[in-house]
């Protein structure tokens, strides 16, 4: 277990500030799990989240969901948040905002919106979320621009809209975005339940590539491309959140304080909560924070591997997710014995027909229904 | 964005992006959306004064007579234009 003296402070501050959203992605990365709003923090609490981890170093702040726009005393948070010296990033579908509203948010002192797309066009948008909003996100995304702020444009890629890349980037450039997050599905929560419909082919994959090679070199630094290869075609680990407990805390809506997006499905850890401790006694002494920091707890190939410091392993809930247990090589890595489980995954991708099952939306039924599934495992295993 | 060389213009911090000391880190960094640079102390003494009143001219001069050093300009105008590709600052 490392020592006080050598964890470093997190920079990041991810308040995820609500699970409910107006939209049903498949592929979310929250839990299958929706939350309940009655067990959201309240404002209170938030504010002194926010304080106890802005004292602790955190200068970068995103506030995500679910959607956040949901919680109406999100102005408070980012005042406040502003006052204390962070960066306030605002990570939304745009739905639930208006003229009105992003007067109200800029007046807080937002420093910047993050918009995501689903598709460059109405028909996807409503295949992916399961409801349209193509036109209003397209009309909030010009009127950010208008009111002078920095915007980014997030586009999830999979194999249902990677092929319009082009359509993304033309519209990107249309309401003057400054930068384009073209992410590839990373296989968490939904989207692992949905990996087989979303896992784009080799083919799609290069030329969504050369597309985005061709506009970067057209536009230049004035609106700035990032492609994140999907890891399942690497063949090397993600260095994950930087690593475990290195960068990042993650505040969920009730409270349970995480090291990253899907660490909270990990059941061989118990996650502390910010109701019960003060944000630098979770972050230096929570056993959940420190399991996977260091080197300690790292099994071969990784231990006495020359890479170990750059990768840290890759992500321990992929790990977890395909293995089953958290503290193995993340299986990316092609030095990993079980490599083959995500070779076999690509290889399936190579197929142009869809998978028999439908896409699983994020919604109500079909929480309840994956928690069905988990409850009557549970139940096997324990009797 | 013009071409004019960084040199004749008065740089200030781009739109988006804010410099702040953050003492946890015992530095200056640069914030910006989603991401933050760390700064060694001459970029951020060079990055202090980009605020659309220097010249840069001037902002050698100032930096020269603050640390006691001369023939800084071919430093500053190299950082300067290193920022300006990253669009750390703006050069209208």
């Amino acid at each position: 277990m490392p020592a006080d003296a050598q964890i470093k402070p997190p920079l990041w501050l991810l308040a995820e500030v609500s699970y409910a959203c107006p939209l049903q992605c498949v592929y979310c990365s929250n839990p299958l799990e929706l939350g309940r709003r009655a067990d959201e923090l309240d404002t209170e609490s938030w504010l002194r989240v926010l304080r106890q981890a802005r004292a602790l170093g955190a200068a970068q702040l995103g506030f995500s969901g679910g959607e956040p726009l949901v919680r109406r005393d999100l102005e408070r948070l980012i005042a406040e948040a502003r006052q204390l010296g962070f960066y306030t990033n605002l990570i939304t579908s745009a739905v639930g905002m208006d003229q009105a509203r992003l007067e109200r948010l800029v007046a807080a002192g937002l420093d910047h919106i993050q918009i995501s797309f689903q598709a460059a066009d109405r028909r996807t948008s409503r295949l992916i979320a399961g409801t349209d909003y193509f036109e209003h996100k397209r009309a909030m995304a010009r009127a950010v621009k208008a009111a002078g702020l920095p915007m980014v444009l997030n586009f999830v890629l999979h194999r249902h809209n990677i092929d319009q890349l082009q359509d993304m980037l033309e519209l990107s450039e249309s309401v003057g975005a400054d930068y384009v997050e073209l992410a590839n599905t990373q296989y968490y929560g939904w989207g692992l339940a949905n990996r087989a419909h979303l896992l784009p082919s080799r083919g799609q994959l290069e030329r969504a590539r050369a597309v985005t090679e061709a506009f970067r070199a057209r536009v230049g630094e004035r609106m700035r491309l990032y492609f994140v290869v999907p890891d399942y075609y690497e063949n090397r680990p993600k260095p994950c959140m930087a690593g475990w407990g290195r960068v990042f805390l993650l505040v969920a809506p009730d409270g349970t304080a995480l090291p990253c997006h899907g660490a909270r499905q990990i059941r061989s850890l118990s996650f502390p909560n910010v109701r019960n401790a003060s944000v630098a006694e979770i972050w230096y002494h929570a056993p959940a924070f420190n399991a996977f920091r260091g080197e300690d707890w790292m099994p071969q190939p990784c231990r006495g591997c020359p890479e170990r410091e750059q990768d840290f392993g890759g992500c321990r809930c992929q790990a977890y997710q395909l293995l089953g247990d958290a503290a193995l090589t993340d299986p990316v890595c092609d030095r990993s014995p079980h490599h083959q489980l995500v070779l076999d995954a690509v290889a399936a991708a190579q197929h142009s027909e869809p998978p028999p099952a439908p896409l699983v939306y994020r919604n109500p039924r079909n929480a309840r229904r994956a928690a069905g599934v988990t409850a009557t495992t549970a139940t096997r295993a324990d009797g | 964005m013009s071409d004019t060389p960084v040199a004749c213009t008065r740089p200030r911090i781009a739109a988006g992006h804010r410099l702040q000391w953050e003492a946890a880190q015992d530095a200056y960094v640069l914030l910006y959306p989603e991401g933050m640079v760390r700064l060694n102390p001459s970029a951020a003494e060079i990055l202090k004064r980009c605020d659309g009143e220097h010249s840069v001219a001037e902002l050698v001069a100032e930096l020269e007579s603050a640390f006691g050093q001369s023939d800084l300009g071919a430093d500053v105008d190299a950082f300067l234009a290193a920022a300006l590709q990253r669009r750390w600052i703006d050069a209208s």
